[in-house]
């Protein structure tokens, strides 16, 4: 090999390396990052018959059940039940509910699995829209695929 | 009537857009320079009629309208009359109707300051603008048509506007983010021109590269003001979520800082053409793959609006036809694009072949974090969701030797640099960065090493820069020679300054900000951050349209008062929505911000404070980015070109004249 090629061949393999290295890297990051989004059946039931593990990262999307958030006397904690068609889970949080946290209301906690049906959130996720249900969460209680405002209706 | 009169207008623009975009195309393509002329002047028509419809639908928001449903859906009669005004983008239809405005008048523009252009050059652009306007044009009308009425039964009130869009931010940001996504259309339609005519040397580039920063400079404005928005608004004190809808506006804002430093080399050097132009299709597609994932209701966001699959249909397949059309005419004459000059490893070239490689990886990722959610959904695997860690872990890999190359590009020369006569200017701008970054830290409580690299980086980027003016001037320096220096320059400089400044506010606010989420009854205090927080009580006004709760506060440091805060909590009664109004006060080296949740049983109040160090440094960088940009574009170098062709033609004139 003369040296034009051996030095295009250093170039070539050069590059591909650190291509490969930070595809490689990305995935690996991709991977830590990723939530689940499950429903409250999902977590106790499992998934596609998986069931999540305590310490997992999740995303539970659900109703709060009417009557069961419950204040700390003193502080800000707070604990609630998330339910879709039955089982519950029992989500608690330290911290500032979002405005349109509501008894009844579909919301999004992200967060750890901290038993079989507990869950400690990191984050309380509540939409600013009085109609809006997140796509996710239709799909899955509804089974609806899309939800349409209805114009016509007032 | 007037309504009628504004759907009418848009029918009459959508015709003039498909005149403009055969007419003068054909006109090119014959020589034909009566067919080209014709372009202007539908170009002129095009923005007369859009202009007339959107003034028709901001009358009916005005005179509260309600039989229009589009109306009736974003609007109120409690509605304040600026707000009507604005609510006019409140919504998918109006925002769409503002996108059709913004492209008209880029246009208009294209049409106006090219004087300097040959006119068949003219005449292809244009008509590449008039083609994605036909797309948008048949897209309002047919799918999202904000004249839409409702007869005979229509409602006594409206809606009313998203109380989240009731704020000034909101006033200003779209329109300024679609000027930044529409322009880059400019800029592709340059390349596209060129790529049709075949006349794929370097001037194209020349042209294209004041309209590339000016639509870049609009964008970065535009997505600046959403986060200064978000941080306002939310209530959450942070000011970028990667959420997928500010994703997609950073996906073209990252390809389009990636086109104008490609541009800068096509022009000046006659290389990477084939890249620029590359560049130039990439960037308009990832605007309206940014506006696809937007409007069609694909992904959950905090800025979700009703969505219709068959408007996102519609859209994703306007993107297949624009990127695929292009990439096609692309592949054809890919061959011509040749590239003449040589350059060897250490020179400016190749360091800015760096900077491209590292803003197309971030723009990548970015894509990859936004799409994989929706991929895995559509797979049936079920729905997942990026965390925001992803993606500060990756920019901040990539912003290392990103930054390493800003600071060296600009020193290093064309064709060729000696590494012999970089190296004593790198190893005193390290230290001085590390150094200056280690202080920076010291002065805060504890020190995060992820803020000192931000920190260092920042300084790298500055101390390099002002390195790089004492060697454009020489060994004397006076301020008349910096006046010498030309506006692009400055450009470039302000651009990389308002980065360091941006970066440093990024560092300093992620990893200093402190916060606390606390219970309190009136009068008492809590201490965060040095700054005692006192809380007076919460008492109540009215607004126009909505109630509020106004928590007070004062806040004292070393027992001196500070600054009295309000922060509100409104009730829209119309959408019975509840809003977060932060208290802020805005400083240079900090922001306390304060937030009221709700209130508790025994008469306590749930509040969150901050105390932000360096955030508005992160705005600041960015206006001066944007204001950069603008120079730049005030060049004389720009200008030239046309003033010498309207001396020509003065020339002529006077030739003509004579001989007469």
């Amino acid at each position: 090999m003369n040296s034009r090629r051996k030095q295009r061949l250093t170039i070539v393999s050069s590059v591909i390396f650190l291509v490969g290295g930070a595809i490689g890297l990305m995935l690996y990051a991709l991977n830590q990052n990723i939530d689940l989004f499950l429903v409250p059946s999902e977590v106790i039931n499992g998934k596609d018959g998986v069931l999540p593990q305590a310490g997992q990262r999740l995303r539970v999307g659900g109703m709060v059940v009417p009557g069961s958030v419950q204040r700390h006397e003193d502080s800000l904690d707070v604990t609630f039940d998330l339910t879709d068609t039955g089982p519950i889970v029992s989500v608690s949080y330290q911290g500032i509910l979002p405005d349109l946290f509501r008894e009844g209301q579909g919301i999004i906690i992200t967060g750890v699995l901290e038993g079989a049906n507990q869950v400690r959130a990191e984050e309380v996720l509540a939409k600013h829209d009085e109609e809006y249900m997140p796509a996710e969460m239709a799909e899955k209680i509804k089974g609806i695929k899309h939800v349409k405002p209805d114009n016509a209706s007032y | 009537m007037i309504v009628e009169l504004g759907h009418f207008s848009l029918l009459l623009a959508l015709l003039l857009s498909m005149l403009l975009a055969v007419y003068s195309i054909w006109g090119a393509q014959t020589g034909n320079i009566t067919l080209m002329e014709t372009a202007k002047p539908l170009a002129f028509g095009v923005f007369l009629f859009t202009a007339v419809s959107y003034g028709c639908l901001t009358y009916a928001f005005v005179t509260n309208d309600f039989s229009l449903i589009y109306v009736a859906s974003n609007s109120n009669s409690q509605l304040p009359i600026h707000y009507r005004v604005t609510a006019v983008w409140g919504g998918h239809e109006g925002s769409f109707l503002l996108w059709l405005l913004m492209s008209s008048v880029w246009t208009t523009a294209v049409a106006v300051f090219s004087r300097g252009i040959p006119l068949p050059m003219v005449s292809r652009v244009l008509s590449v603008l008039g083609m994605i306007a036909i797309g948008f044009y048949l897209y309002v009308l047919i799918a999202s048509n904000p004249f839409e009425r409702l007869l005979p039964f229509y409602p006594v009130d409206g809606r009313d506007l998203n109380p989240l869009l009731q704020d000034f931010g909101m006033i200003i940001h779209p329109p300024l983010l679609y000027m930044g996504y529409v322009g880059f259309s400019v800029a592709f339609a340059f390349a596209v021109a060129a790529l049709i005519s075949g006349q794929l040397d370097s001037t194209w580039a020349r042209w294209s590269r004041p309209w590339t920063i000016a639509a870049w400079s609009f964008l970065t404005v535009g997505i600046a003001l959403g986060s200064w928005w978000a941080y306002n608004e939310l209530g959450w004190g942070g000011w970028w979520f990667w959420d997928p809808v500010e994703n997609a506006s950073f996906m073209p804002w990252l390809a389009g800082t990636a086109l104008m430093h490609s541009l800068a080399v096509t022009e000046k050097r006659k290389l990477f053409k084939a890249w620029t132009v590359l560049l130039a299709i990439t960037a308009f597609s990832l605007s309206l793959l940014g506006t696809f994932l937007v409007r069609s209701g694909v992904i959950v966001s905090v800025h979700s609006f009703a969505s219709d699959p068959q408007r996102g249909l519609f859209i994703l397949g306007l993107l297949v036809l624009v990127v695929g059309a292009s990439l096609l005419l692309f592949a054809l004459r890919a061959p011509e694009l040749r590239s003449s000059g040589r350059y060897q490893l250490m020179s400016r070239e190749v360091m800015l072949v760096g900077n491209n490689i590292l803003l197309s990886a971030a723009t990548l990722v970015v894509l990859l974090g936004t799409l994989l959610p929706l991929i895995h959904k559509e797979l049936g695997l079920g729905s997942i969701s990026v965390g925001q860690p992803f993606f500060n872990q990756m920019f901040t890999y990539l912003i290392i030797p990103f930054v390493f190359l800003m600071g060296v590009g600009p020193l290093s020369r064309w064709k060729k640099q000696s590494p012999a006569t970089l190296k004593n200017q790198l190893l005193a701008a390290f230290f001085v960065a590390i150094s200056c970054a280690l202080l920076i830290s010291f002065s805060f409580d504890q020190i995060a090493y992820i803020a000192v690299l931000g920190a260092t980086l920042s300084i790298w980027i500055l101390v390099s820069t002002i390195q790089e003016i004492k060697q454009r001037l020489g060994n004397n320096i006076s301020v008349v020679k910096l006046a010498d220096l030309t506006r692009s320059h400055w450009g470039m400089v302000l651009g990389h300054v308002g980065f360091a400044i941006a970066l440093m506010g990024i560092a300093l606010t992620s990893n200093y900000s402190e916060q606390k989420d606390v219970r309190m009854a009136p009068n008492e205090k809590v201490e965060l951050a040095g700054y005692e927080f006192e809380f007076l009580g919460v008492t109540s006004a009215n607004g126009p349209n909505y109630s509020a709760s106004l928590g007070r506060l004062n806040v004292y440091k070393q027992g001196e008062l500070q600054v009295n805060l309000t922060a509100e909590k409104r009730f829209y009664p119309v959408q019975r929505t509840v809003m977060t109004e932060a208290g802020i006060d805005a400083g240079i080296t900090r922001d306390l911000y304060v937030a009221i949740g709700e209130q508790f049983s025994n008469g306590d109040w749930a509040l969150r404070l901050y105390v932000k160090p360096f955030v508005r440094w992160i705005w600041a960088g960015a206006f001066l980015m944007a204001f950069g940009g603008i120079l730049s574009i005030a060049d004389k170098r720009y200008r030239i070109a046309k003033h010498s062709s309207t001396a020509v033609r003065q020339k002529e004139a006077q030739a003509v004249g004579v001989t007469q």
